[in-house]
């Protein structure tokens, strides 16, 4: 594992007209890294991860991903998203495209590989997610479980050197869940630099580097899982804490 | 990749009639309430439908002149007979009507050809295109053929190509007002707006009225475009706009997810339009573009405002015919006929394509 910082947040502020979402966000993240994002609803987890794929736009500080300031620049936004996956909380799967479609459209126009190609690597990863036998339905044709593994081996037929996951189980039903923590944790066993939203506790335990406690719109507390579950130093971790865990 | 749409397997297993009895058992008369309401309806139709089918077909007066007309009681489809030709090709030089018609029924074929999604290609695009240079021909003359002036063309050719190249050019103008309009680039977006706006805001008649009056006074002397293309050029600025609304409906009700999805993939703004959110969006607006062609299908008899002889202007020029005055009912009923296996049509097979693109989801083959 390299040291160096794949993804950096300098003095970064965003606001959503006046309510100033985050606040002075001084954040690194190195290669290989897994990092678990938590707090309250409204804290700006989602935001935080959000800007690092220009999903939202921060106004001042800087962001840096793999060596690239994020600004207006089209270009370089395009090179980001290209090496930055994601996975939402509603999957966002495209209903009128069959599964291997889905994820066989943004390699093929966004990194120009061949048909076969991306139907190949499309299917290598269905069989690691373990949904190639659905390849050819629709996305309105499966559970959710199988439509946010879909939605994780979609973003990893981009290749893509980070994967931002944005409340990945939130939207599940309680048997569902664990298939996809079960896919995350072996993204993550096989070095995949992951940043994290959830409130999954015995997955962060099991794969974070790093746990990240966000509130009103500030990183509160960075800790190691073991440390930040036993022993959490702030009170706003603590009683966040005692409200989930119970 | 190629969509191909599996056929609905057949389902009635019941033979017709009886399927038929059945039905009405279920929905006609199930309490004694009903089957006294259905009777009673059921006589209503009757005591109203009799006499005009009476005076429609049993009565009507075929063959004969105005004369033999106006002794019988029904209606007089010998008028009918008598302009037929008048009527549906307009002032095109008689002896060449068979052009037009040839037109018209190589477009029928072509149309009845594309009407399956499956055959929807490029391939046949190159067919249309080469359809459009040939109907020109034998339209306007040309490669042997006596020319013939667009000022002679009239009837149900003219209503044709007035609302089908209004609605098949004015759909991608309206897709990309559309896509203009919700732009995030301040000078598209107000000239988008500007525009729809604007068009919306007057009525037909008048752009018409601005093509065939007011345009001309800005051309140099000497310099005369053809009317029909002016009038076909304002048909096409109205439909757009009211198309770019019906295609901004349907935009807005693509899910943020969509574009959030396609940009976290790195798709640029025409890779996630064209692939992503167009697709979705155009089929939701299947029925109200539909809805707008028929409306603009129909409104298409306005030309006859700026004096081209339209399907409803060849109908009322035939009623001035001294010899045959006072069949309008006939006349207007045949124009209605027209109009309405045309508007039916349309709105029976926006129908097909909704059923068709929404199975498409479950019965599509996929061949990637």
């Amino acid at each position: 594992m390299s040291t160096n910082p794949i993804i950096e947040m300098k003095n970064m502020n965003k606001w959503f007209d006046d309510f100033h979402v985050l606040k002075n966000i001084n954040f690194k993240v190195t290669n290989g890294e897994k990092i678990v994002i938590c707090g309250p609803s409204g804290s700006g987890k989602s935001t935080l991860i959000r800007c690092i794929n220009r999903l939202e736009v921060h106004q001042n500080g800087k962001i840096i991903v793999d060596g690239t300031e994020l600004t207006n620049n089209l270009k370089n936004i395009e090179k980001i998203r290209a090496e930055v996956g994601m996975c939402f909380q509603h999957f966002n799967l495209f209903p009128h495209l069959s599964i291997v479609e889905n994820l066989a459209l943004a390699p093929m126009w966004v990194r120009k590989e061949s048909k076969k190609e991306a139907v190949e690597r499309a299917m290598h990863f269905l069989e690691k997610v373990k949904i190639s036998d659905q390849a050819l339905k629709y996305p309105g044709q499966l559970s959710g479980g199988q439509q946010q593994r879909v939605a994780i081996a979609r973003a990893l037929c981009m290749k893509p050197k980070i994967m931002l996951f944005d409340e990945p189980t939130s939207a599940l039903d309680p048997e569902m869940v664990k298939e996809v923590l079960d896919v995350m944790v072996s993204l993550a066993e096989e070095g995949m630099t992951m940043l994290c939203v959830t409130h999954e506790m015995g997955f962060a335990r099991q794969v974070a580097d790093r746990v990240v406690f966000m509130d009103d719109g500030q990183i509160v507390e960075e800790a190691k899982p073991d440390e930040f579950f036993d022993n959490p130093k702030h009170e706003r971790s603590k009683e966040f804490l005692s409200q989930i865990l119970h | 990749m190629v969509y191909k749409f599996t056929k609905n397997p057949e389902k009635r297993t019941l033979p017709r009639m009886e399927a038929m009895a059945k039905w009405m058992k279920k929905n006609l008369f199930s309490t004694k309430a009903n089957t006294v309401l259905s009777l009673f309806l059921i006589a209503g139709l009757i005591k109203i439908f009799t006499p005009i089918f009476t005076w429609l077909f049993v009565d009507a007066t075929w063959i004969g002149d105005a004369a033999a007309c106006r002794e019988g009681s029904g209606a007089c489809l010998a008028f009918i007979n008598e302009k037929f030709t008048y009527i549906i090709f307009g002032p095109y030089p008689r002896e060449e009507v068979w052009r037009p018609a040839l037109t018209m029924f190589l477009m029928f074929a072509l149309l009845w050809w594309s009407k399956e999604p499956s055959r929807w290609s490029k391939k046949l695009i190159k067919w249309w295109a080469g359809f459009v240079i040939l109907g020109w021909i034998l339209m306007s003359g040309g490669l042997g053929l006596a020319p013939v002036k667009s000022t002679s063309w009239g009837g149900l050719p003219l209503t044709l190509v007035l609302s089908f190249v209004g609605i098949f050019i004015s759909y991608p103008f309206g897709i990309a007002l559309a896509l203009g309009r919700r732009s995030q680039m301040p000078f598209i977006k107000s000239i988008c707006v500007i525009y729809i706006e604007l068009i919306r805001g007057v009525p037909m008649i008048s752009l018409l009225f601005m093509s065939s009056v007011m345009f001309p006074l800005f051309l140099p002397e000497g310099v005369s475009i053809d009317k029909l293309l002016r009038a076909q050029v304002a048909i096409i600025m109205f439909i757009s706009a009211y198309m770019a609304e019906v295609v901004r409906g349907g935009l807005a009700a693509i899910p943020k997810g969509q574009y959030e999805a396609a940009d976290a993939l790195g798709l640029n703004y025409f890779q996630t339009m064209r692939f992503i959110i167009l697709p979705q969006a155009l089929k939701i607006v299947i029925p109200p573009s539909v809805n707008t062609a028929i409306g603009m299908l129909k409104d298409t008899s306005l030309v006859i405002i700026i004096a081209l002889f339209d399907l409803l202007s060849t109908t009322k020029a035939s009623l001035k015919d001294p010899e045959w005055l006072g069949f309008s009912v006939e006349g207007y009923l045949f124009a209605a006929f027209i109009y309405f296996i045309l508007c039916f049509s349309m709105g029976k097979y926006a129908r097909r394509l909704e059923v068709e693109f929404h199975r498409g989801h479950k019965n599509r083959e996929v061949q990637i």
